[in-house]
């Protein structure tokens, strides 16, 4: 299993989001959550990866994650192509991994731009290609498809089945549908305590 | 986790010295070193007995004032979530941020005290214990200025709130960094020592915790 999660409970400024949550992912599956704004899905994301403490309940991992939120976490000073070649190094994934991504996500022509000079979509293309980049197995997206017109949330779908072709796992909370057959899916309305 | 920390050096010395950052605590030091002898007049026995203890005030404040970019921008954009979710500590983040921190100004503040030191009328023993001094405080201005940019990251007038809770935490080092300018005053280079051993010791695993308890 990449991702078992048991028990497991949110507490986010005194209110329960959600609880009892149980679910197991294996390797070439794919989880969308879905569920109204401010219902958890965000919080279940970062409590996978870390970021928020784990109180109640258990989340083991096997892979390493990799995340892409609202924040793309890419200098804006720095042009696009060295700041995603930043990141690259630290998860120390091989080069041609990073060239590909810029490709797959349309970012070849915008590599030489400082980021401050992107527009939304493009930062989001960038933070996607991050992940793309990362060789990460177990892919963390928060809104993908947010600021994506048709042509790229064609090209995040393509990577997206890619990922889980190659055996890779995704866990994605969307509010609309996204070019991807998801395996599962989880409506977070449905585990409110 | 330890070799994520040259990049993440490199990168904040990088962004340091192109977002122009760094420059600002050495124009900072140079001017209060010229505006100084305008001040009090240009009596040499006077600034050459006071020189010293002022340059010691403007390297404190020089160290303050980039504290607001140290932390906020990275908690702000993402970057400090990406290192984390990468498996790297909150302790090793602050433990090279302080060393790019005192890269970026320590050595730089130190070169720029030659010049001022001749504006000032300093004589050559008082310059080289200023410089051992600095040499020895700058690491723990350092550490401080990370300390307190840890903890008030992401609050609202933060730069302002720094600069309180900076201050007294420097008066140790500014004590016994001016009084080290005294001929055969080893015993206050000992305590400043001390001092920067005990900030520098302190701040990644206290700035680690803020950092920490801000997430929540």
């Amino acid at each position: 299993m990449i991702v078992s999660v048991s028990g497991l409970a949110c507490i986010r400024g005194g209110r329960r989001l959600y609880a009892g949550l149980e679910f197991t992912l294996a390797a070439g599956e794919s989880l969308r959550l879905t569920g109204p704004n401010g219902v958890g899905k965000s919080s279940l994301i970062r409590q996978i990866c870390g970021l928020l403490p784990c109180t109640e309940g258990s989340i083991s991992l096997s892979a390493s994650p990799a995340l892409a939120d609202e924040r793309a976490a890419l200098d804006a000073d720095r042009r696009l192509g060295e700041a995603l070649r930043f990141w690259a190094r630290l998860d120390s994934a091989p080069s041609d991994l990073l060239d590909q991504a810029i490709e797959r996500m349309g970012l070849d022509a915008l590599a030489e731009l400082p980021v401050r000079m992107l527009s939304t979509g493009q930062r989001k293309r960038a933070a996607l290609a991050r992940v793309l980049a990362s060789g990460a197995a177990l892919w963390l997206l928060d809104e993908p498809g947010n600021g994506l017109d048709d042509a790229s949330l064609g090209a995040l779908g393509r990577a997206m089945d890619a990922h889980v072709a190659g055996g890779g796992t995704i866990i994605a909370a969307s509010h609309f549908d996204l070019p991807h057959s998801f395996t599962r899916s989880i409506d977070l309305r449905y585990c409110a305590p | 986790m330890m070799r994520a920390l040259w990049p993440l050096m490199r990168r904040d010395i990088a962004a340091a010295w192109s977002g122009g950052g760094a420059w600002l605590p050495v124009i900072f030091l140079f001017l209060v070193a010229s505006l100084y002898p305008f001040a009090v007049g240009p009596d040499a026995r006077l600034l050459g007995a006071t020189g010293g203890g002022m340059l010691w005030i403007a390297a404190l404040l020089a160290a303050l004032l980039p504290i607001e970019r140290l932390i906020a921008p990275d908690v702000e954009s993402g970057v400090i979530d990406q290192c984390l979710v990468r498996g790297i500590s909150d302790e090793i983040i602050v433990l090279a941020k302080l060393i790019a921190h005192w890269l970026s100004f320590g050595p730089p503040l130190m070169i720029t005290a030659l010049p001022a030191s001749a504006l000032l009328k300093l004589d050559a023993g008082t310059l080289i214990r200023l410089e051992i001094g600095l040499a020895l405080g700058t690491p723990a201005l350092a550490a401080l200025g990370v300390l307190v940019a840890a903890l008030t990251a992401g609050l609202r007038s933060a730069s302002a709130i720094a600069g309180l809770l900076a201050l007294p935490l420097a008066v140790p080092l500014l004590i016994f960094g001016a009084g080290a300018l005294h001929e055969g005053s080893g015993a206050a280079l000992k305590f400043l020592a001390a001092i920067a051993l005990l900030l520098i010791a302190i701040t990644p695993i206290a700035a680690g915790a803020a950092m920490r308890a801000g997430r929540e």
